[in-house]
């Protein structure tokens, strides 16, 4: 594909852009326009294959795929917005707070994202999922209590950098205090390290939500989540329904792949030293 | 307004002493210059003089006084490379402006030119650059200027345009300057009396 159509990094990047947007909105619109009416049983259409009526095919009730997958990827984005939002505002304080707010704090801050980093985030996700009572309030909580570390040590190495630079200094010198220099000096520089951040978190947050869900600790099973319809598929895959599980997965795996590679060219992009092959 | 080092002694860490017991004071409206060889600390000593770093031991004073740590600084110091001591994510109006609004007199006399306020930092020349560290140095409340390797970098024209100007405002403000430089032809034409910082070790 690559050698076919021979496309700069940043052509490439605009082309997933793109996908990704109309993902976003075909799956937003219709997860709003799509009412519950569309899913109702219908038994005198079980297990159909794809075909123009049913573009991904009916499950075992009828119900129509298709409509079924948007509505999951709607509410699988929808958590993974939030989550991911929630995820990088707590790693931008955090990261801040480390850099700027002395020596104790950074030491305390510091090994919270190092405690959180050494056990693995599905396992925390979990437990906090659980411990609230999972459903939709519960794995909101956990995704974004458990995303942030990684995120915020980035921030915290970028703002001790800057805090260093001789601009800085200077501005001190000129009278402006500590909240001002923070502002307007350091934040400008943290932004597109953030706003990365934020697009590499986002496909992670719904993916582990999936995963989650999949495992029955996630969203309650009447609400048609990725993860549900994955799980439930599993048990008809023998029976050589293939099309309940490849769909729902193939666009699980396209929303994903498309943001975190939107995310990882838009570093390479932003990096001046880099940004030119 | 004096400006007063006593005794200043400055180390890094348990590293050894870089210089000990410096005593320099400087007069509204005196140059004075300071010459050494690379590595003995004359940068450091000037930013200890502009605030940027405490000393270990001794103290600096303004009128007698010890110098505020917030606010206003009265010594401010333009630095060797202008390039570090620019955000590059601000245009250069604002970087102009951040510590006052410095008049068109000022600018002319810098020949900063009105089209360059509108771009950014990369935008422009070492050169360019320097003059706006100057201007945004030599604010109402600026009594001492310390000038470390301040033009070493720049062409002999740029040198001669900055230096000039900074000697009119200078004269006209009463205003202390300390310059740090290794060019000895333009300390003997620019100050009133050099300190070989050698002697201090």
């Amino acid at each position: 594909m690559i050698k076919k159509f021979p496309l700069n990094r940043k052509q490439r990047t605009l082309v997933k852009i793109i996908i990704s947007i109309i993902f976003l909105v075909t799956v937003i619109l219709g997860g709003v326009l799509l009412d519950e009416d569309k899913i109702v049983t219908n038994l005198s259409e079980r297990n159909s294959a794809p075909s123009l009526e049913h573009l991904f095919g009916t499950d075992w009730l009828g119900r129509d795929m298709f409509t079924r997958t948007v509505m999951g990827l709607s509410l699988s984005i929808g958590v993974g917005l939030i989550g991911a939002i929630g995820s990088a505002s707590i790693a931008l304080l955090l990261g801040m707070a480390a850099a700027t707010m002395g020596k104790m704090a950074d030491r305390i801050i510091s090994w919270v994202i190092d405690l959180f980093l050494s056990v693995p985030h599905l396992v925390t996700l979990i437990l906090i999922a659980f411990t609230l009572g999972g459903g939709f309030k519960g794995i909101v909580i956990g995704l974004t209590l458990t995303h942030w570390p990684s995120l915020a040590r980035v921030i915290r190495a970028e703002v001790m950098q800057i805090r260093s630079a001789e601009f800085v200094q200077v501005s001190q010198k000129m009278g402006k205090s500590r909240w001002w220099i923070a502002v307007h000096h350091i934040l400008p520089h943290i932004v597109p390290q953030l706003l990365i951040g934020f697009m590499l978190l986002f496909p992670h947050v719904i993916l582990h939500e999936a995963a989650v869900t999949f495992l029955g600790l996630g969203l309650s099973p009447h609400e048609p989540a990725i993860g549900i319809i994955l799980s439930e598929s599993m048990k008809y895959l023998s029976s050589g329904m293939w099309w309940l599980a490849f769909f729902p997965g193939l666009c699980l795996l396209i929303v994903v792949r498309t943001f975190d590679q939107i995310g990882e060219n838009l570093r390479v992009l932003m990096d001046p030293t880099r940004n030119h092959d | 307004m004096q400006l007063e080092a006593k005794d200043i002694g400055f180390r890094y860490g348990d590293g050894p002493w870089l210089f000990q017991g410096v005593n320099i004071t400087l007069e509204p409206g005196e140059i004075v210059g300071i010459t050494g060889p690379s590595g003995r600390g004359k940068t450091t000593f000037c930013r200890i003089l502009a605030g940027f770093e405490s000393p270990i031991e001794g103290a600096v004073h303004m009128n007698g006084a010890p110098l505020q740590k917030n606010g206003y600084h009265p010594v401010q110091m333009v630095l060797q490379h202008p390039e570090k001591a620019i955000n590059p994510r601000w245009k250069l109006h604002q970087i102009l402006n951040e510590g006052y609004q410095p008049d068109q007199e000022l600018l002319n006399l810098l020949g900063i030119e009105q089209e360059w306020l509108t771009r950014w930092p990369h935008e422009l020349s070492g050169g360019e650059l320097q003059r706006f560290c100057v201007a945004r140095a030599l604010g109402p409340n600026t009594r001492f200027l310390i000038a470390d390797e301040m033009t070493t970098m720049l062409d002999a024209n740029t040198q001669a345009q900055i230096w000039h100007a900074i000697m009119e405002i200078a004269k006209k403000r009463e205003m202390g300057i300390l310059v740090v430089t290794h060019e000895s032809k333009l300390m003997q034409r620019l100050c009133h009396r050099v300190i070989n910082f050698n002697e201090f070790d």
